[in-house]
């Protein structure tokens, strides 16, 4: 149970597709301008790494190592037009609003980088997890930058939620006369979010390498004052 | 992943290398070709299973849209059948066939509705539904599709127009020549009747000239284009 663990907890954290691996900028940029598209996007990533993981896992077998690359293209192509086409017929109002996103998952190197990693070498439970985990990494991340995003530009939240759920509406976080913040909205703005993400991430990393680091002192030398001073990216 | 089966023995006039070197390729290209017919079946019975209901809410999407410029009261005939075939036309902005629908009530002409391309936009073109009445006036103007700046030149459409209550393109419902003339069928920045919004001026320029082009096209074509039989091409 302990694999399937690491697995979850490598997608969501310790090796998340955008904080660390960096993969999947290209949606990133265009997508996250708002929390309602960012989320929306991350949901059709999910079930777009679900699918490509477990066809991968599954005739891996088959799939000389020679040329996977070229056939890892065809089998993650052909799962986004299903997909593409698929909510096109039978969710047509929710097509609406992602329609336009879904072949750009086409161009999240995350997809493949994932095949290529991991469904290739690993079972089919393991690479579905896998596929699900990263896919959720990629969500959480996406989703708080558009967040972000959307309330310092243009100072809403939900904005475009109608489209969605006719019922609720968006927020208006800041006075409704709030100007607004034209460089979040445009793709410098969603560099500046994810650099800063980037940052905090590494920032927490390195303080819990050192308290870890502290308490291996302590332990070997119990008389010592833990050397608390240090800062984070002294060593 | 698996070993090409052994067959150089029975062919001594081949060397070695040269055989396995063709042998390898055809039999990579073979399984590349296996899978690329299962996966191209895959896509086309996609194709084939969903296209009906695509074909379906592309049409019931087209009225919809149609509905909201054209109020469904205005008119008794079916759209779909009472269209004509526009060319490419430099007044409209269009660079391809677009279809024109003639609303009637009664059997009298009632209203046109038409696609209108705005080629300058901020960031490239702006395609506008557009419902000019028998009579004159622009009934209702909505855009379809555009790339303009999230949050900043987005207001053109009225799902993303922060003003609810009384959207940036509702200025163009029920007006028309008589009441704004041709010189003043701009934005307020260029010393016209139309209002913009401060620091997205292109957006609004774009749409206004647009509708202000295509409104001048239809005044000229206007009867022309009623009088023409269904599914026929116009030629001006």
């Amino acid at each position: 149970m302990s694999a399937f663990n690491d697995i979850a907890k490598n997608g969501f954290w310790k090796q998340n597709p955008l904080l660390v691996q960096l993969l999947g900028l290209c949606p990133l940029l265009a997508i996250s301008t708002s929390l309602v598209n960012a989320v929306s996007l991350g949901l059709a990533t999910i079930l777009v790494m679900l699918l490509a993981n477990l066809a991968i896992a599954s005739l891996r077998a088959l799939i000389p190592y020679e040329i996977r690359i070229p056939v890892f293209v065809l089998i993650i192509a052909a799962l986004v037009t299903v997909v593409d086409l698929s909510f096109n017929a039978f969710l047509h109002d929710l097509y609406l609003v992602l329609g336009i996103f879904i072949p750009l998952i086409v161009t999240n190197c995350i997809v493949l980088a994932r095949v290529e990693a991991f469904a290739a070498k690993n079972g089919l439970a393991a690479s579905t997890l896998d596929g699900v985990m990263m896919g959720a990494g990629f969500l959480w991340v996406i989703a708080l930058i558009g967040g972000l995003r959307e309330f310092i530009g243009q100072g809403t939240l939900f904005s475009g939620i109608e489209m969605i759920f006719p019922s609720l509406s968006g927020i208006q976080v800041l006075p409704a006369d709030y100007p607004g913040f034209l460089i979040m909205m445009l793709p410098p703005g969603a560099f500046f979010t994810l650099g800063l993400l980037i940052a905090g991430r590494n920032w927490s990393e390195a303080r819990a390498n050192q308290r870890r680091l502290n308490q291996l002192k302590q332990a070997e030398h119990p008389g010592d004052k833990p050397a608390e001073n240090i800062p984070p990216f002294a060593a | 992943m698996t070993t090409p089966p052994d067959t150089m023995e029975n062919t001594p006039q081949a060397s070695p290398m040269q055989r396995s070197a063709l042998y390898i390729a055809l039999r990579t290209a073979a399984i590349l070709l296996a899978f690329t017919l299962v996966f191209t079946t895959l896509m086309a019975s996609a194709y084939y299973l969903t296209a009906p209901r695509v074909a379906a809410s592309a049409q019931a999407e087209k009225l919809r849209l149609i509905g909201v410029v054209l109020a469904p009261t205005f008119y008794d005939n079916d759209l779909f059948s009472d269209a004509i075939i526009l060319p490419p036309t430099s007044a409209l902005g269009t660079s391809e066939e677009t279809r024109l629908y003639r609303a009637r009530k009664n059997g009298q002409p009632a209203a046109l509705v038409f696609e209108v391309v705005a080629p300058d936009g901020y960031s490239g073109k702006i395609r506008l539904l557009l419902a000019v009445s028998h009579s004159g006036p622009l009934l209702a103007l909505r855009v379809t599709q555009h790339k303009e700046t999230p949050g900043l030149g987005d207001y053109i459409d009225p799902k993303k127009d922060r003003n609810k209550g009384r959207p940036w393109i509702t200025q163009f419902s029920d007006i028309g020549f008589d009441s704004v003339p041709p010189e003043q069928w701009r934005v307020k920045k260029d010393g016209g009747h139309f209002d913009q919004m401060a620091g997205a001026t292109i957006s609004a320029r774009a749409v206004t000239n647009a509708s202000g082009r295509a409104l001048a096209w239809i005044n000229v074509h206007r009867e022309k284009l009623f009088a023409l039989p269904a599914n026929s091409l116009y030629k001006e």
